[in-house]
């Protein structure tokens, strides 16, 4: 059973849907404290780091997945999920989980034929294997959508690394927090393959 | 590097996949969920779901249609037609869209922009434009006026203008749709597009003439566009999507091989 963290992030639904599709059940929750009793968690997102704080917040839900992570329970951050698990975003200035350390940045292009959002299928580079990362192939390409992206500060914690206009983390994580800048529940097979890896790992390293 | 995008377009109405052909004489050509999902299949990038029902009381089935495709397409995909207010977009996204095509509404009431935008975010609004070249006037200067109605109102709107203030207002794609390629399978309207695109910082679709690869070719390419949109050139089987990003990669544009 997988918990999906409900705070108001437009592709919740998404994410059960693609876990449906696998034949893995999961329970989408606001409550934090059945949040805090989950064996493993997903954390979506999409929208806008300050506003998310705010939902997260107001719902007791950061202490909560501070609390999961803490115990070791998996957990994957999405998207936005990948951006606020760090201890701060450019986004609005926001003080964020502090889950890994680091920041995430405004991407910053000098070409100007480049556009924001980082919109559309990109590939990624895996620097570090990683069990939810098993399976991905170099030419394999999965669906972006964003203005920003995690730094953390510890290079050791970036395990994949995509390129647009320069290479910048594409998925991070540390011990049993995983998160991913793209949407695996919208990058068709390949992408499903991931959240399968995930549905199958048990947190422990690569 | 990113890949340029194909976008399989699916006008629906009553629940049915329907072309039309200039906005006029719709013919019903198909399941759409069953459309969209072979196109998935054959790896398509993304898809539009555009409601052309005339009727607003048939609109629930719309979102019977995306809350079927979204179980088992897992790719991105947006909706648009007749999307008046924010909880008709809040609706459509929780039945399983990814993003929003608002049009004739956002013109009528630009703030919908605004509004959406702060609700989910601007990477789920599309701001849908449809555009006919005209002869300048002192307000649309550019020879390219915003249409509305499906082609059927002219509103004196510059397109250009038009789309840099969607921008502002907080959209975060734009669908530049030629009312004069429509339908034609001519080709897309490059200067059009290219214009927008050079106007813009987000990324622009093309919509409207694609008839055969070459044509997505030249305005991925000379038209600038980031996405090509497709419709009948699938519909009817006169390509493939396999043949289609083939024949791009081929010639140098980077698209997703699947």
């Amino acid at each position: 059973m997988i918990h999906i963290v409900d705070y108001k992030a437009g592709n919740i639904t998404s994410v059960k849907r693609g876990l449906n599709h696998l034949g893995v059940d999961s329970i989408i929750t606001p409550d934090p404290d059945i949040l805090r009793r989950a064996d493993k968690v997903i954390f979506p997102g999409v929208g806008q780091a300050a506003s998310a704080m705010e939902v997260l917040r107001e719902r007791g839900l950061d202490l909560a997945l501070r609390e999961v992570c803490a115990r070791g329970a998996p957990i994957l951050g999405i998207c936005l999920g990948s951006q606020i698990v760090l201890d701060h975003s450019e986004e609005g200035d926001t003080a964020c989980l502090g889950l890994l350390a680091g920041e995430s940045k405004r991407f910053v292009l000098s070409d100007p034929a480049l556009k924001i959002p980082h919109m559309g299928w990109n590939r990624i580079r895996v620097v570090r294997d990683h069990p939810v990362l098993k399976g991905v192939l170099a030419e394999e390409e999965l669906y972006f959508v964003h203005s920003f992206y995690p730094q953390p500060e510890d290079p050791e914690c970036v395990f994949a690394v995509c390129e647009y206009g320069s290479p910048f983390p594409a998925v991070i994580g540390r011990a049993n927090l995983i998160a991913a800048q793209f949407h695996p529940e919208k990058s068709g097979p390949a992408g499903l393959r991931i959240l399968r890896n995930f549905v199958e790992w048990h947190g422990g390293g690569r | 590097m990113l890949s340029k995008r194909i976008i399989a377009c699916l006008d629906v109405r009553d629940g049915r996949l329907a072309k039309s052909i200039k906005f006029v004489d719709t013919k019903d050509i198909g399941d759409p969920v069953e459309t969209a999902r072979r196109y998935y299949e054959a790896g398509i990038d993304e898809l539009v779901l555009y409601d052309i029902t005339a009727s607003s009381d048939q609109r629930s089935i719309m979102l019977d249609v995306v809350s079927a495709v979204a179980a088992q397409v897992f790719i991105p995909f947006s909706v648009g037609g007749g999307l008046r207010t924010v909880e008709d977009c809040a609706k459509v996204l929780l039945a399983g869209a990814e993003k929003v095509n608002v049009n004739t509404a956002a013109v009528q009431n630009p703030q919908l922009i605004a509004d959406s935008s702060r609700a989910f975010g601007a990477q789920c609004v599309v701001l849908s434009m449809d555009v006919l070249a005209a002869p300048p006037t002192p307000a649309a200067p550019s020879g390219y006026e915003i249409v509305t109605h499906g082609g059927r109102t002219r509103t004196g709107l510059d397109a250009i203008a038009w789309a840099r203030r969607g921008e502002e207002l907080g959209a975060g794609e734009l669908v530049v749709n030629s009312i004069d390629a429509d339908g034609t399978q001519e080709g897309y309207a490059l200067d059009l597009t290219r214009r927008i695109a050079e106007a813009v910082r987000i990324p622009v679709v093309a919509s409207g003439g694609g008839g055969k690869a070459e044509h997505l070719h030249q305005v991925l390419t000379d038209g600038k566009a980031d996405a090509a949109l497709v419709a009948s050139l699938l519909h009817y089987g006169i390509t493939t999507v396999t043949e289609l990003k083939q024949y791009l990669d081929q010639h140098g544009v980077k698209v997703r091989l699947t």
